[in-house]
């Protein structure tokens, strides 16, 4: 019996992901989501911009590549042109919680009914390593090449907890693939940010801390570490909002 | 002859849109065009449409990239500082072959300028409008009836040719109130195999994508899209002649400068000046022909514009240096009067080509 | 009795299966490179897979499949 496979709505072909990240983890799991609910005939994809820019080649399902930032209102007009079809964005920091930030909150305040898979990793990697919006107080990257100096860049964005404080959201969780029981708690938030759309329910986004062993400068598995060590005590797991469990 | 109704311009851009088959518009407040949203917010739930007030010009153009990629008529409008906001998206929709229609009811710039009537953004309208190789079809409504008619033809084109297409009007354009008619012969809607509507398993997936890392491959999709771009300009030029048969001199003008133009023409020809009119309605593509073959006859081409000169680069781009072609402008907000063109006029009659 | 295969030529030797397997089943073969370029990985200890696909649910490139 076979108990583990790539799940059909995964493309078969290599991606380009450096070792060990954990892009590919998370892809996986929106695919066994999408397949296990059946919706890859009417799921459209929207990629961001940052290494995730060629998720379009990645999944399945129908997809739209946007412009830096902008998913969540690319991803709006999808909805809106055919609200039957299942709209999610796949977006990281920078693209998300810097500049895509008013899209983000928009459309989280309008309740917009699309799932957001947001990958926090504290970090911009496609363009090399540069401060995220997320990057944690006294982090070293290629532009605060002295350790995050929140006086001077401010502290880091913490976007569950802030969108938590909008009354449209429905539904915010916080998770992180860093070891296998925490993949499987990612994987029940990402379905039950995808069967909310189903549901007609609403504005889902799951939060995902996540790795870059090369940016960071770490091995894959003491990146992994370090996501326990340094970014969960920052960005504590858990859900945000959940209005249908009240 | 159908029944005509008393329309601003901004209205009936928005109900010829209606007509047209949009049923989604996004937009963000600016003057002077906010009738087609309030008219939009009125309409479209009523028909089972959509408006959305974006939290951004940018917000609203990326909303319209995803509408269009789902294979619907989309539109947006604004005036001149927002379009610059929308140029991100434009450039992306170019790039992913995305058609759309886009209205700029301009105002007086640069920065955030003024609010009154202006036509300065040729050049960014004409040449493109963002970074990276392409066009807009860019049309220059003269009427509330061609406000209105150039609305539906311009979903059409961009249908047509996967391209946006824009209204370039202006805010006395906008606010003008003219009787009009709506009732308009249709195209039938083309096919978008291309639009992200779910694979239903029954096809490969579709990609709409602007990202092409290859350079070779970049290179390509620019040539088609250019080698469409060529068709675009053998088969859709547009634009209109008054009085040329006779002329001597020839003014150019687009939108409400070309109304001021012919109310010049009509008092010049009344003292024995034989000037005529050919007013652009396609800005792109341009009618290079139509002046390259008036510099046959003229003894000097005038351009009347509310800028500081635009359109002007490429008349002269036309007649290759065959005639004069002078500048008889305002700027800022403020219009060339009749009395200022028809002294261009005298001027030109008499041998000034300054 | 579990059985695992692997895409050998994905595989880019991150070595996130070998720490997640409780058996210690996995290493990366440092004798061999694949396609790519990397160390992939392979079964060294066989016989003690109890097929509970944590190296599977570690894997980013989605390269194990495992059977039970």
């Amino acid at each position: 019996m076979v108990v583990f496979d790539k799940p059909k709505a995964l493309a078969d072909v290599q991606m380009h992901y450096c070792p060990g990240c954990t892009h590919g983890i998370v892809h996986r799991l929106v695919a066994e989501v999408i397949d296990e609910l059946g919706i890859e005939g009417k799921t459209i994809g929207i990629a961001p911009v940052g290494c995730s820019v060629m998720a379009y080649d990645y999944f399945n399902c129908d997809m739209v590549e946007a412009a830096h930032g902008r998913a969540p209102a690319v991803a709006t007009g999808v909805k809106r042109a055919n609200p039957e079809n299942i709209v999610f964005t796949y977006q990281g920091d920078g693209d998300l919680a810097s500049i895509g930030m008013a899209e983000t909150v928009h459309s989280a305040a309008r309740n917009e009914n699309i799932t957001i898979i947001f990958i926090n990793n504290a970090i911009y990697g496609m363009t090399g390593g540069q401060m995220a919006p997320t990057s944690l107080p006294g982090q070293i990257t290629q532009t605060s090449p002295y350790g995050r100096n929140v006086n001077e860049c401010g502290f880091p964005i913490k976007v569950c907890e802030m969108l938590s404080q909008l009354d449209g959201p429905e539904y915010l969780e916080r998770v992180a693939v860093n070891n296998v029981k925490n993949v499987k708690n990612a994987k029940k938030a990402i379905k039950k940010a995808f069967q909310n759309q189903v549901d007609k329910k609403g504005f889902s986004l799951v939060e995902v801390v996540s790795s870059c062993p090369t940016n960071w400068g770490l091995t894959p598995s003491n990146a992994l570490k370090w996501v326990e060590e340094k970014m969960i005590p920052y960005y504590p797991l858990g859900v945000y909002k959940d209005r249908s469990s009240k | 002859m159908s029944e005509k109704v008393l329309m601003k311009g901004n209205e009936a851009i928005a109900e010829a849109a209606i007509k047209a088959g949009c049923r989604h518009y996004f937009g963000y407040p600016i003057t002077p065009q906010t009738e087609i949203a309030a008219y939009m917010a009125k309409r479209m739930p009523k028909i089972g449409g959509t408006f959305l007030q974006a939290e951004s010009e940018i917000a609203a153009i990326n909303m319209v990239y995803g509408v269009s990629a789902a294979g619907k008529r989309v539109m947006t409008s604004s005036s001149s500082p927002g379009i610059s906001l929308k140029g991100e998206g434009i450039s992306y929709m170019a790039g992913a072959d995305l058609p759309a229609l886009i209205v700029n009811v301009q105002r007086g710039g640069p920065g955030l300028g003024g609010i009154q009537p202006s036509q300065s953004d040729y050049f960014q309208a004409t040449k493109g409008g963002a970074h990276g190789d392409f066009h807009m079809i860019v049309l220059a409504p003269a009427s509330v009836q061609e406000m209105a008619e150039l609305t539906v033809k311009g979903f059409e084109l961009a249908d047509k040719y996967r391209v946006t297409s824009m209204i370039l009007a202006d805010g006395t354009m906008g606010q003008m109130m003219e009787p009009v008619s709506l009732d308009f012969e249709l195209a039938e809607e083309v096919e978008k195999p291309w639009a992200v509507t779910g694979t239903k398993m029954g096809r490969k997936h579709n990609i709409v994508n602007s990202l092409f890392l290859k350079p070779d491959q970049l290179e390509k999709t620019n040539i088609e899209r250019f080698e469409r771009y060529e068709i675009i300009k053998q088969n859709e030029v547009r634009y209109e002649e008054y009085l040329m048969e006779d002329a001597e001199i020839c003014i150019a003008a687009f939108g409400i400068a070309a109304r001021v133009a012919r109310n010049a023409i009509d008092e010049a020809r009344k003292q024995g000046i034989k000037v005529g009119l050919i007013r652009p309605i396609t800005l792109w593509p341009f009618p290079e022909k139509a002046f390259a073959d008036a510099s046959n006859k003229v003894k000097q081409i005038i351009s009347v514009e509310l800028s500081m000169g635009q359109m002007i680069e490429d008349i002269r781009l036309s007649v290759n240096g065959k005639v004069p072609v002078t500048l008889c402008n305002r700027t800022g907000g403020m219009i060339p009067s009749p009395e200022q063109v028809l002294k261009a006029i005298i001027n030109a009659n008499e041998g000034g080509n300054e | 009795m579990a059985n695992l295969t692997f895409q050998v030529d994905k595989c880019k030797g991150c070595g996130l299966c070998v720490e997640a397997c409780p058996k210690g089943v996995l290493a990366l073969a440092t004798d061999k490179i694949n396609k790519k370029g990397h160390h992939p990985v392979e079964a060294v200890k066989m016989e003690a897979c109890i097929g509970c696909a944590f190296c599977a649910t570690m894997c980013p490139d989605c390269i194990i499949k495992v059977e039970r």
